[in-house]
């Protein structure tokens, strides 16, 4: 047997990444599932892993009244669209479209900012992993383009088409 | 004299030093980037190269680089001989007839484009019949595909059952008269199948279609003679078989090649050109316009004369040992499902697998903070994905330098990422 490093102890790379937090998350995913009634949604995929995204929203002029979201993926894109839901849920479009333009940021600097973020601080990690940034972006994508009522183009958070080969 | 010959047969057969032809490779004594030592078990995607192979291109470049073909100087002289010359080795490794039935490519994609273009536009009308496999990867797949929509043909595949090999059944009812190609892979790069060839080729003879075979898993880790299987096209890269990227080979047949149209036109391709009209050089100059990569070329050779002095059957006896051996202890981790046969002599080194609710990504992730490379995904090959009815699958995939060892610490680190996760 080959000695196995510890995942478990504190202050590894892996550890950042895969705080309990967000593994806590994918277990139990939040606001997941669909809405009777919803008001508006959006699908967005992340082509080179996989990540397929769902989300319904209803809208009561400004508010976002109920979520929900469903899909497939990794545990970063699927705890990172629970953790969302958590944080738009209640707030209006201006509220949801400054939570985004914050996580955004965390994803470029890996420091949460003014704006808090509440558990989807927790992606902070995910910054020194560029390949995963576009897993944990894409509830947040997928939301803004769900806000855009009049629309229902598909969103990607890669900008190739298709995985390599 | 710059040309090695390859040893002439075998002579004496060596007992497989695994602890000498580690030493040939010092990439695999490096760390990863959370400093866990690496275990390279990405094979199939490519693999790592030998010191010898990387000698021969810095030799190349250093002492004999000139454009080949077309000086009568000393370094295009030896150049030239340098190139040709590993156009015979590959002859010699796939026991093709001719070496100018032996086309350089960039890799085994430009190869299966080459016969999409050159061959399959020519000679197939409206109406002709493809057939294909789910097993194949995307390379085997998207050419037909765009072929198909330009010239009206139709294009079929034989469908994969739930254990990863051929419905054959299936395989019989769809190869017919109207069957002009068989485009098939020797190896599934997702599962590691070895396809049926000497079921599949007979059927598409006996209704006189031509065969291609993607060859790009196979070549590099089983002996292959293409005139034993009777096929028509055969197509492999060198990255996969300790070879530089950006070569790979098509061989056919001469007559087929001789018909084909040039797919490029270009330098080194033509017998004469006026404004108004060119002719074509024989094959396979025909057939590689342009420079080639001459040096990846000549890194080539030196792989092959690498794995022909180990010997494809010991290649194929060490892998099977890995296979055998990581299926067992693979499958004994709760929560593990493999893919593909069951039995490992009817895959080659590749254990294709998923843990129970974690995204293979995330085991992909977790297992190189452990050092082992793995590949996460569709692998190219989506149609096999959806016949699984997986999205992903990780796959840890051997060569000539792996261990029972490095297979340990595959099981290890999977074991790792199911406690982390919470299912083991």
């Amino acid at each position: 047997m080959t000695a196995t490093r510890d995942l478990e102890s504190g202050g590894s790379l892996m550890d950042d990444l895969y705080r309990e937090v967000i593994l806590e998350h994918y277990r139990s995913p939040r606001n997941r599932g669909e809405l009777d009634t919803p008001t508006c949604s959006a699908d967005g995929a992340n082509p080179l892993c996989g990540d397929q995204i769902h989300i319904e929203l209803i809208l009561d002029g400004d508010e976002i009244v109920d979520l929900k979201f469903s899909g497939e993926g990794c545990s970063i894109s699927q705890a990172s669209a629970s953790m969302m839901t958590e944080q738009v849920r209640g707030h209006d479009r201006d509220h949801a479209q400054a939570a985004s333009d914050a996580f955004q940021q965390l994803m470029l600097t890996g420091e949460p900012g003014e704006f808090d973020l509440g558990d989807s601080e927790m992606l902070a990690g995910v910054a020194k992993f560029p390949a995963r940034v576009k897993c944990a972006s894409l509830a947040w994508k997928t939301l803004e383009q769900a806000l855009k009522t009049d629309s229902t183009e598909p969103v990607t958070t890669d900008e190739r088409t298709a995985d390599h080969g | 004299m710059v040309q090695q010959a390859i040893p002439e047969g075998q002579a004496t057969p060596r007992a497989y030093d695994i602890a000498k032809i580690r030493r040939d490779f010092p990439i695999l004594n490096r760390d990863v980037a959370s400093g866990a030592k690496l275990v390279y078990l990405d094979n199939a995607a490519t693999s790592q190269r030998p010191v010898q192979v990387i000698a021969e291109i810095t030799r190349f470049y250093r002492d004999h680089n000139a454009n080949i073909h077309r000086g009568v100087h000393t370094l295009s002289q030896e150049a030239t001989g340098l190139y040709e010359g590993v156009r015979e080795t590959t002859r010699a490794f796939i026991n093709a007839p001719e070496a100018r039935e032996i086309v350089f490519t960039s890799g085994t994609t430009e190869a299966v484009n080459l016969v999409a273009h050159g061959w399959a536009r020519k000679f197939l009308q409206p109406g002709d019949e493809i057939v294909a496999t789910e097993l194949e990867h995307h390379s085997n797949i998207v050419p037909w595909q765009m072929l198909r929509d330009e010239r009206g043909i139709e294009l079929k595949f034989i469908p994969m059952l739930a254990d990863g090999t051929l419905d054959m059944d299936a395989a019989r009812e769809l190869i017919g008269p109207k069957t002009k190609l068989l485009a098939v892979s020797a190896m599934s790069n997702a599962l590691g199948t070895i396809l049926p060839l000497e079921e599949l080729v007979p059927l598409a003879k006996a209704h006189g279609a031509t065969v291609l075979v993607d060859a790009a898993q196979a070549v590099p880790h089983m002996p292959i003679d293409v005139q034993a299987l009777d096929v028509d096209f055969v197509a492999f890269s060198a990255h996969k078989m300790l070879g530089p990227t950006g070569v790979g080979v098509l061989w056919g047949r001469f007559e087929l090649l001789d018909a084909m149209d040039p797919f490029m036109g270009g330098g080194d391709m033509i017998l004469t050109v006026t404004t108004e009209e060119s002719t074509w050089a024989e094959v396979p100059a025909k057939l590689e316009a342009g420079t080639p990569n001459i040096g990846g070329v000549v890194g080539f050779g030196a792989a092959l004369r690498y794995l022909d002095e180990l010997g494809m059957d010991q290649v194929r006896a060490h892998e099977l040992d890995l296979t055998r051996y990581a299926l067992a202890r693979l499958g004994d981790v709760p929560g593990v499902t493999i893919y593909g046969p069951d039995n490992a002599e009817d895959r080659g080194g590749v254990v294709s697998f998923s843990l129970e609710d974690v995204h293979p990504h995330d085991i992909g992730q977790v297992l190189d903070d452990q050092g082992v490379a793995i590949r996460a995904g569709h692998h190219c090959a989506q149609p096999v994905m959806a016949a699984l009815e997986v999205p992903a699958t990780a796959r840890a995939s051997f060569y000539i330098y792996n261990t029972r060892d490095e297979v340990d610490s595959l099981v290890s680190a999977v074991e790792a990422t199911s406690r982390m996760f919470g299912t083991g």
